[in-house]
């Protein structure tokens, strides 16, 4: 069972869905399959209860962070240079265009069969943004095992499943406000009860008070 | 505190409810309670002594495991695996080796494959034999069964001492091998612990098995119907308790698995007896395992020359590898965009993810029955809360 079979297979089974393959380049060869967070909930059933693929057993979901980004890439642009001669001549050069990637927050769920024992198969969805539009829909009612896994996302990365019945933080307390797992978050400077109190801690804690060491 | 959700007619006020004698208890158990195995914390309603509600409160153990691996180089996160499931550290290494392997491709020779065999093997028996001795402890029998578990696991720990210098946090697998190779006469020592484990398990199978006391507190106790056990993701012998045939060893034969005999021991109740059966068959089949890989164990070298160790930087992408650890599939998942850290290191944690049907499966039972079908779910809040 590959991708390139799987994905027409779901194309035909949840009509309108629209489907990506990530590639993986690694020698692990995990390619994933980016799905779209409207139709998820109907890819999902579909692949639990296909008859022939069976993935009733969700295995591992988690969240990765990818903040905006630039990505460069070699292009070879014709260019009016001065000859040697001093007239101009025209001559192809390499340039690095770049290009910003918005940021995103993606979840990424593997599944297998327990069934048929195949797999994995590798699904993700990304939400639009970092900021509002953290909402993905959660895949909970279909496969119960997403419970905990998602509550720490939540938790962690931030991205807000819908559809949860109970999506509180799982591993930090009420009341926590930023997500740890973030690329950017920032540790909170207060090291009052910092047990083993060394230079670069003392530094902190005088800059938390106000002071200058 | 988390905020119930509780049957309409029902109140937590001391107060007795409009329809008479309806009144909740709520306890919190834990976190600091010797039957929640750590840190861990249950907030349940009782009716009487049934259960009604049971809310698991997790992250007094937690410590962002997987933040802080993301700022390490790959190696370095090797010891901190150990202290995941603290009770296994060298299934934590082996799982977190094969994740990497896979993600950079690397082989790994044959006599690591069976180091890794025969030590991942060590650590299923010892697991298994002091989980049954807290869950008869939690059960009330105070002492004499989890000294007997002791008494062997403390011959293993001895080994893996001699082996790697450390009883409990190993350190011992390297990404392509193992750190060390066996020291002189370990072999030998090694199989005389094995040859006399059988006689242990039907020691502790005779105390146990058949007594009537263990029997009624554990017999369709915490019943996990098969359906459910496979739609949360519950993994490892408590999966198997409930019937289904699912075994990393077999359906993924990572490793050199495939080379070995050995039977998949199911369960047909999936209470908490069954939980108790599986594991004591599982260290029979454990035992003949390790007869054959020491056994058939080839001389060579234990750890591929081409990968690097210091300054190890795998090319991007991502991998998930999976093993069959004590406690279920223990998993790590790897991405990585050429840098020496990992960009994202993800810890699939068997111990949390089995605890999703904990609610499920004490309702309905009396608050004595929560401690022990906890204590057959088999956690360790390192590997919790990471």
């Amino acid at each position: 069972m590959t991708l390139e079979t799987l994905q027409p297979e779901i194309e035909a089974g949840v009509p309108g869905c629209r489907l990506e393959i990530v590639p993986n380049p690694s020698p692990s060869a995990q390619h994933s399959l980016l799905i779209d967070a409207e139709h998820a909930l109907p890819i999902a059933k579909f692949l639990r209860d296909a008859p022939h693929l069976r993935l009733d057993y969700l295995s591992n979901v988690t969240g990765i962070d990818w903040p905006a980004r630039e990505v460069g890439e070699k292009v070879k642009v014709k260019k009016t240079v001065d000859g040697p001669d001093g007239k101009p001549v025209e001559q192809e050069v390499e340039e690095v265009q770049k290009t910003l990637i918005p940021g995103y927050l993606e979840a990424v769920y593997h599944l297998y069969s327990m069934e048929l024992k195949h797999g994995p198969v590798i699904l993700r969805m990304r939400t639009e943004d970092r900021d509002q539009g953290v909402h993905l829909p959660s895949l909970n009612s279909v496969w119960r095992s997403a419970d905990f896994q998602e509550r720490e996302i939540f938790d962690l990365f931030g991205i807000v499943f819908d559809g949860h019945p109970d999506l509180r933080r799982l591993l930090m307390w009420e009341g926590f406000e930023d997500y740890p797992m973030r690329r950017d978050y920032v540790e909170p400077d207060d090291y009052e009860y910092e047990p083993t109190a060394h230079d670069e801690v003392l530094r902190k804690t005088l800059q938390h008070h106000g002071e200058t060491a | 505190m988390t905020t119930a959700t509780l049957p309409p007619n029902v109140h937590l006020s001391p107060k007795a409810s409009a329809d008479g004698d309806t009144q909740l208890f709520e306890v919190s158990m834990g976190p600091q309670h010797p039957s929640t195995h750590g840190v861990f914390r249950m907030d349940v309603a009782l009716d009487g002594e049934q259960v009604v509600k049971l809310k698991p409160v997790f992250g007094y153990l937690h410590r962002n495991h997987e933040k802080i691996a993301e700022d390490e180089s790959y190696i370095g996160s090797m010891p901190y695996t150990d202290r995941l499931d603290y009770f296994c550290s060298i299934t934590n290494n082996w799982a977190y080796a094969l994740a990497v392997e896979k993600l950079a491709g690397i082989v790994v020779p044959e006599r690591a494959e069976y180091l890794r065999v025969i030590t991942a093997e060590l650590t299923r028996l010892q697991n298994h034999s002091s989980l049954i001795g807290f869950l008869m402890q939690d059960m009330g029998a105070s002492g004499t069964p989890l000294m007997y578990a002791f008494r062997e696991r403390e011959k293993i720990l001895d080994l893996f001492e001699s082996l790697t210098g450390a009883r409990m946090m190993c350190n011992y697998m390297r990404f392509g091998g193992c750190r060390v190779d066996l020291p002189a006469g370990w072999l030998d020592q090694a199989k005389a612990v094995v040859a006399a484990f059988p006689h242990f398990l039907d020691e502790f199978e005779n105390l146990l098995a058949s007594n009537e006391i263990l029997m009624a507190r554990t017999q369709g106790v915490g019943v996990l119907s098969k359906e459910l056990a496979v739609n949360a993701g519950v993994t490892g012998p408590m999966l198997r308790a409930s019937g289904v045939n699912y075994d990393l060893r077999k359906v993924d034969r990572y490793g050199i698995y495939d080379r070995f005999t050995f039977r998949v021991p199911l369960g047909d109740h999936g209470d908490v007896y069954d939980r108790y059966m599986i594991r004591l068959l599982e260290m029979r089949e454990s035992v003949k395992i390790l007869e054959q890989a020491m056994r058939d164990l080839p001389e060579g070298p234990i750890q591929d020359p081409k990968t690097k160790i210091r300054g190890f930087k795998p090319k991007p992408g991502e991998a998930y590898g999976r093993i069959e650890s004590p406690k279920g599939e223990l998993g790590f998942y790897l991405v990585s965009t050429g840098q020496p850290n990992p960009y994202r290191y993800r810890v699939r944690p068997p111990s949390l993810i089995n605890l999703t049907v904990l609610e499920e499966i004490c309702l309905g039972q009396n608050i004595a029955d929560v401690v022990i079908i906890l204590g057959s779910v088999d956690i360790v809040m390192g590997e919790v809360d990471r």
